[in-house]
């Protein structure tokens, strides 16, 4: 055990640093790999419901866009009228010092943190009472409505958009580390804190509900409460996502970059099945292993990309539902501590 | 002797179909009561109406004094009243232990007890069942690939680490090897006596319930046909008619 225990904690060790590293090292894919953040984090909040509980959403990409918006209200907001600002089309007009743009930037991601996981749990009121299917289409439903409401109000600048304040510095590698390392904290906070969930009995609570949901009201759980905190958790956490990623976009606009249910909210379903749902590290694995395909088709099959995306959509779907994860838990069970042990063993 | 179930003159209909008419019957605490009936009497309506997987037309259903018939099955559950079902239903991707630890009661469960973690006797307990239904050795392996009989005996194993003190069993020996099921009537007399659980028992096979209950109610097409001890219902007409098809 302790061996097991002494190796978890090198390979931390070792992600930790290579994360840290990795702008100073390899400089020319920061982006990328800040992208790469991203994924994780969609990946696994989606993972939280869609793997862990059995409530495949398809909406969670509204946080995604609302945590954006959000944060852009509060930036623009804090110092300048946002009707006005969205008016302009936000350009030489309104001037951020440095002590502006950082103070709303950090009050930004807050706001679209708590506002994100207060909105889902009202949500989930009324969406969790649909099951299977029904829920799916239900979250996809919330997200495509946001878009279009989002598209037709004037004060956040409707289907124009929002251009972000700037960022207070000329140097472009400024803003790439800056939002590079806001990334990777959030995919450790993100992680540690689902690690975490899924060892105490929430993680056991939210299993019992996906493998039968009826048994456990049966047996007095608090089902419906489990599920909504759930969604909030998830929410928070994709709300700071999207807050950042509006900012490292700077332009964003409500169908293509905020709900973009086609790009990131398809992509956060796939990157959790290919790793295999319902793993604390099946996400992870997913998201790197389709971040880097996307990477490599976008570079060298330009004009097919999309092509060789629907293709491992399709392959995935049919042939491969378990998983990255799963099928490593189906060939060596006995890695995953499920085996026959008798008393004498256990002593 | 009193009575912990009270459940007066329920009717329940599915559309045309009366699936209880006027059902009354009580269930003595800290014993063992049986319910017998051909197919379709409406034995499992009765046992979904009583824990709130329906409402009810009309009638009404007591739970220690407290009308039920209301309430929802989590509260149902929660006061202490829980149930197995006839398709045994556990949790599948989850292991044994798993299984039995998050079926500890909720009765007080406040809001943040959702991110405690599982105390040691909790652990202690829940190994002692398995134990206790013969599934020690294999309480690290997932609750969907074991065989239906010990899923059963898994099934009620959580029941019995959810402390109720009324546990209702739908057709407990359905699908069971004959030898397990002495193993299982042997348990459910242990679990009555020494835990003091209430039991409920639907069962078909007429050798186990004779043997088990101490009174007996016998459904027939939906309606209360007999009752009384293993010998008054063994020896009455209308329960035998019933189920040689003589109506």
């Amino acid at each position: 055990m302790k061996n097991i225990s002494m190796n978890k904690i090198l390979l931390y060790a070792a992600i930790l640093a290579a994360g840290l590293a990795a702008p100073l090292v390899v400089p020319a894919y920061t982006t990328q790999i800040s992208y790469l953040w991203v994924m994780i984090v969609l990946a696994m909040t989606w993972d939280m419901q869609g793997g862990q509980m059995g409530y495949n959403s398809l909406g969670n990409i509204f946080f995604f866009g609302t945590g954006m918006y959000v944060s852009a209200v509060v930036q623009i907001g804090l110092w300048h009228p946002v009707g006005d600002y969205t008016y302009a089309g936000g350009v030489n007009l309104f001037e951020f010092t440095a002590s502006q743009y950082y103070i709303g930037l950090a009050a930004g991601i807050a706001a679209a943190g708590v506002f994100c996981a207060a909105s889902a749990y009202p949500l989930g009121w009324v969406l969790f009472g649909l099951r299977g299917p029904y829920f799916a289409i239900g979250t996809l439903g919330v997200a495509i409505a946001a878009g279009e409401l989002v598209g037709t109000w004037e004060w956040i600048g409707a289907g124009s958009g929002i251009s972000m304040p700037p960022f207070p510095s000329a140097n472009p590698d400024a803003s790439k580390f800056t939002f590079y390392f806001l990334n990777f904290a959030l995919v450790i906070a993100t992680f540690s804190t689902l690690a975490w969930l899924y060892s105490t009995r929430f993680g056991m609570a939210i299993n019992a509900i996906r493998d039968d949901e009826e048994k456990a009201e049966g047996m007095g759980l608090h089902t419906g409460r489990y599920k909504r905190v759930n969604w909030s958790i998830a929410a928070f956490f994709i709300g700071i996502c999207g807050a950042i990623f509006g900012n490292i976009v700077g332009f964003i606009e409500p169908l293509e970059v905020a709900f973009q249910t086609v790009n990131f909210g398809i992509f956060m379903v796939i990157m959790a099945l290919l790793g295999g749902k319902g793993t604390l590290w099946g996400p992870v694995i997913g998201a790197v292993v389709f971040h880097v395909f996307k990477e490599v088709t976008w570079t060298y099959l330009l004009g097919w990309q999309w092509v060789a995306l629907g293709g491992l959509i399709v392959v995935i779907v049919v042939y491969f539902q378990e998983g990255l994860m799963g099928w490593m838990m189906r060939m060596k069970p006995e890695w995953f501590g499920i085996r026959v042990e008798a008393r004498e063993a256990a002593q | 002797m009193t009575s912990i179930i009270e459940v007066g003159n329920v009717t329940k209909t599915f559309g045309g179909v009366v699936a209880n008419h006027d059902i009354s019957l009580k269930v003595e605490k800290g014993a063992i009561t049986g319910m017998i009936g051909p197919n379709g009497s409406g034995k499992t309506t009765l046992f979904n109406s009583i824990v709130g997987y329906h409402p009810i037309d009309s009638g009404s259903i007591k739970f220690e004094g407290q009308e039920i018939s209301k309430y929802r099955v989590q509260n149902i559950a929660r006061l202490g009243l829980v149930r197995t079902f006839q398709q045994t239903r556990i949790y599948g991707k989850m292991n044994c232990v798993q299984n039995l630890l998050i079926s500890i009661p909720h009765r007080k469960a406040v809001f943040w007890d959702m991110f405690g973690r599982h105390r040691a006797e909790d652990r202690d307990k829940a190994e002692h069942l398995l134990e206790f239904v013969g599934l020690y050795e294999k309480r690290l392996l997932m609750g969907g690939d074991l065989s239906f009989g010990q899923q059963k005996l898994l099934e009620f194993a959580m029941a019995l680490m959810n402390e109720p003190s009324v546990l209702m069993l739908d057709e407990p020996t359905a699908g069971i090897n004959p030898t397990l099921i002495n193993g299982l009537i042997d348990r459910l007399k242990r679990a009555n006596e020494e835990f003091g659980i209430t039991l409920f028992v639907i069962e078909h096979n007429m050798r186990v319930i004779m043997n088990l209950a101490e009174h007996i109610y016998c459904l027939a097409h939906g309606e209360l046909l007999a009752e009384g001890t293993p010998d008054q219902i063994q020896n009455d007409q209308r329960v035998i008619d019933a189920y040689l098809g003589a109506h």
